[in-house]
């Protein structure tokens, strides 16, 4: 063999490197990995003027539902110059920090707000200020709580986007058996819970038949924590709280509740079985009596068991005042965006009050063509709640539903929610740490001392 | 020119032109191999050593933030973080009881596919490598519903024997008991090696065997065994080396959507590689993650150093 085919070979070989090298390179030269500055001049935002490429991580056309197509479809509508491409997939931080690294990385993001802090303290978010202030979109359309999360020393870092709270769901059959009476029962009196919970439990041996109150924990434990006059973490996120005797007894107080059951395995076990999501759901198949839950899952009884028949009330302090957690997912502008203009239309185009009601609509319509009647929409945008539940949904036909959601409705001016902390996910693990650890038998106020030094060490040193 | 001249060795370092012309294609030919183990291996370890000596965190180096040079701080952090410990002894736990379970009865499995003969022999062995195929994310959801504790199929199938089974999945004794039933169900690629291996055993050395009056337990510990050690010593090392590093299945079971769902998989299920996954995608903190990856690393070549030693005492290669 000469020389001459090896050096060809020799040179192809290069070429294909060289070319599966090149998708990494950044798209521009210029870009200095930084992007443009937070509101960079891109002039106005008049949905004709923004052009070029989106791409929103984070987020699911394809498989999304009428409400997630219907107002990309406001947003491509009204501007049709822009090419938006989805991530296809929910949230999740792995893949987003690819997207990071790639050189390109996403314009948007849709993220949930308890772990903003972490991405806004990294400076990942641009902030949205100049683009509010362009799009002349007022924050004051969006409910409180959701806000809270989005902002860090006044400056607002991403738009809420749905707004989930809970409430006491209460199985009317389970209630009626054990002498209780679902409209009355003071859910602020926690020795009455406690009660109710060993009159509405059903254990034969090792077996669970029926859980009694199913205090939801560790998941709705901070819940618990404000309804006993205390906090897990301060306003601003940045100093651990779990270490005062309020939280402890809560914790106390809420594992008791699950080891009335035998214990925590078999009461875990349990809830495992239910047909959560099915016609013979836990309601259905009269395998609880009363626990908290996130709004949503009212939809869900409503489409699934119509006929079983439940109390929604709302989740209240043991002062006898409302309180509910909130949460839900945001959208935000990735720092490094090469379309911002475009980036600040989308954002602010998918939580406006008219895109809101547009979805609505569509929804609405859909519910109608299939014979079901339309429950409603949970968003942050309380001006677009307003219309959708006082103009659109209609539950007069099931009052018990009606009933329950009112009793959403007159939870979320109380709703609280996690502060965007520097070291969000960290102290989520370490309290969940804590409560599972009480739950296996550790002691509830050591638990939350070590959780306390633990999380308070990760915001320190993720603030530095 | 004698045939001595002709195999004459050459004089060392001195190469003729068609020796460096066809070590040249050599090197062409298996240069796709060098590149994506340069790229793909060799690279990102030197990259990962490099940073378990620094803070660097992906989402401050994503705005440019410099990344820290900390010394030893991060394998400092190992030796104070309790989670080490817990998830190395978690780790070992299952590494301890899945390997000589795995070879156990992967060697069953394969000692009776090795019997079966015709038809069904092909069906047999699609059977038992057929899990092997099943993702492993998929894994892990199907035996969150086997395990449970009230109803699952297992423990049904214990109460038929009068035997109340326990909660596999929310008891901190036996979560990891739990996972390593899960993890015997995907003996398969042990059973395939083993299978093969037996059917390379010389089929005198069994009838001679008999002539001589040895039994089955004899022949299986005489014959078989030495015979097929190669074999045995190779899967143990490998399934040492990914018990080590178990993820998928065990996450998707406990951690992402699951998270909070079991008490007491906290603690129980927080297996070495599923806590260096959260630091590094779900705290940040690649630099301690790197270190972590490097103690794995150093745990793993000692092991599988030490596996080494002790099959000379056991493994019989029949070149040797």
């Amino acid at each position: 063999m000469t020389r001459r085919p090896l050096f060809v070979a020799l040179l192809a070989m290069l070429a294909v490197v060289t070319a599966a090298c090149g998708p990494n390179q950044p798209a521009d030269d210029d870009d200095d990995g930084q992007g443009a500055p937070a509101g960079s001049p891109g002039g106005t935002q008049a949905a004709a003027e923004v052009s070029g490429e989106l791409f929103a991580f984070g987020f699911s056309y394809e498989n999304g539902d009428t409400i997630a197509k219907s107002r990309v479809d406001v947003f491509t509508e009204a501007n049709p110059d822009v090419d938006v491409q989805f991530s296809e997939s929910g949230f999740e931080a792995q893949p987003f920090l690819a997207a990071l690294q790639s050189g390109d990385p996403p314009d948007v993001v849709n993220i949930p707000r308890n772990i903003l802090g972490s991405y806004i303290n990294r400076g990942v978010l641009q902030p949205l200020d100049d683009c509010l202030a362009q799009q002349g979109m007022d924050t004051g359309i969006f409910r409180e709580a959701a806000l809270s999360q989005t902002q860090v020393d006044g400056t607002t870092y991403a738009l809420p986007e749905f707004f989930n709270t809970r409430l006491w769901i209460i199985n009317n059959a389970a209630f009626e058996e054990a002498g209780l009476d679902a409209a009355t029962f003071d859910f602020s009196d926690w020795d009455a819970i406690a009660e109710a919970n060993q009159q509405l439990l059903q254990v034969e041996g090792s077996t669970i038949n029926r859980i009694g109150i199913d205090p939801k924990i560790p998941e709705f434990f901070e819940m618990w924590v404000r309804a006993n006059g205390a906090q897990i973490i301060s306003e601003d996120g940045r100093e651990s709280l779990l270490e005062d005797p309020a939280v402890a007894e809560a914790l106390e107080y809420t594992v008791g509740l699950v080891e009335a059951h035998g214990s925590a395995a078999a009461f875990t076990d349990f809830r495992n079985t239910w047909d959560f999501f099915g016609a013979n759901n836990q309601v259905a198949a009269d395998q609880i009596g009363a626990w908290p839950m996130e709004q949503w899952y009212l939809n869900v009884l409503a489409e699934n068991s119509p006929e079983a028949e439940i109390t929604g009330v709302p989740f209240v302090t043991q002062e006898g005042d409302i309180t509910t957690i909130s949460d839900g997912n945001s959208w935000a502008i990735v720092e490094g965006t090469d379309n911002p203009d475009a980036a600040c239309a989308f954002v602010t185009t998918m939580v406006a009050t008219d895109t809101w009601i547009a979805s609505a609509e569509a929804r609405q319509a859909e519910r109608e063509e299939e014979g079901l009647p339309f429950t409603g929409t949970y968003t942050a945008n309380s001006e677009a709640d307003d219309i959708i539940f006082g103009e659109m949904v209609d539950l007069s036909d099931t009052p018990a539903f009606q009933d329950a959601v009112d009793a959403v409705l007159e939870s979320q001016d109380s709703a609280f929610a996690f502060p965007p902390s520097p070291a969000g996910e960290e102290f989520t693990q370490a309290l969940q740490d804590a409560v599972n650890a009480a739950l296996t038998g550790e002691d509830p106020a050591a638990a939350l001392q070590a959780a306390d030094e633990e999380a308070q060490a990760a915001i320190d040193a993720a603030a530095e | 020119m004698t045939a001595q001249s002709a195999a004459a060795p050459r004089r060392r370092g001195r190469w003729t032109a068609d020796e460096r012309r066809q070590a040249l294609w050599a090197l062409l030919f298996i240069s796709p191999w060098i590149l994506g183990f340069v790229v793909f291996t060799a690279g990102p370890m030197l990259w990962s050593f490099w940073l378990s000596f620094t803070d660097y965190d992906p989402l401050l180096a994503f705005r440019g933030r410099e990344t820290q040079f900390v010394g030893i701080d991060n394998y400092t952090r190992l030796a104070q973080d309790p989670r080490i410990p817990l998830s190395l002894w978690n780790t070992f736990y299952f590494t301890i009881l899945y390997v000589p379970l795995c070879t156990a009865f992967g060697l069953g499995l394969a000692l009776l596919l090795n019997r079966v003969g015709g038809r069904s022999a092909g069906f047999f062995r699609t059977a038992f490598y057929l899990p092997n195929m099943t993702p492993a994310v998929a894994v892990g959801t199907l035996f969150l519903l086997l395990l449970n504790g009230q109803n699952g199929l297992l423990n049904q199938v214990l109460r038929v024997f009068g035997i109340s089974g326990p909660s596999w999945l929310n008891d901190p004794e036996w979560i990891k008991n739990g996972i390593v039933i899960m993890m015997l169900w995907s003996i398969g690629g042990t059973v395939v090696i083993l299978f093969a291996a037996l059917r390379n055993v010389p089929n005198e050395l069994y009838e001679a065997a008999r002539i001589d009056g040895a039994g089955a337990w004899k022949q299986l510990m005489n014959i078989t065994v030495p015979m097929i050690s190669g074999a045995l010593f190779f899967t143990v090392v490998i399934n040492t080396i990914a018990s080590l590093q178990l993820f998928t299945e065990v996450y998707t079971m406990f951690y992402g959507a699951q998270q909070g769902q079991s008490a007491a998989s906290d603690r129980e299920a927080l297996f070495y590689v599923i806590y260096l996954f959260r630091n590094a995608f779900e705290f940040f903190q690649m630099g301690y993650a790197s270190a972590m990856a490097w103690l794995l690393f150093a745990v793993i070549m000692i092991i599988t150093f030490i596996q080494i030693r002790l099959s000379k005492r056991w493994v019989y290669y029949e070149g040797e």
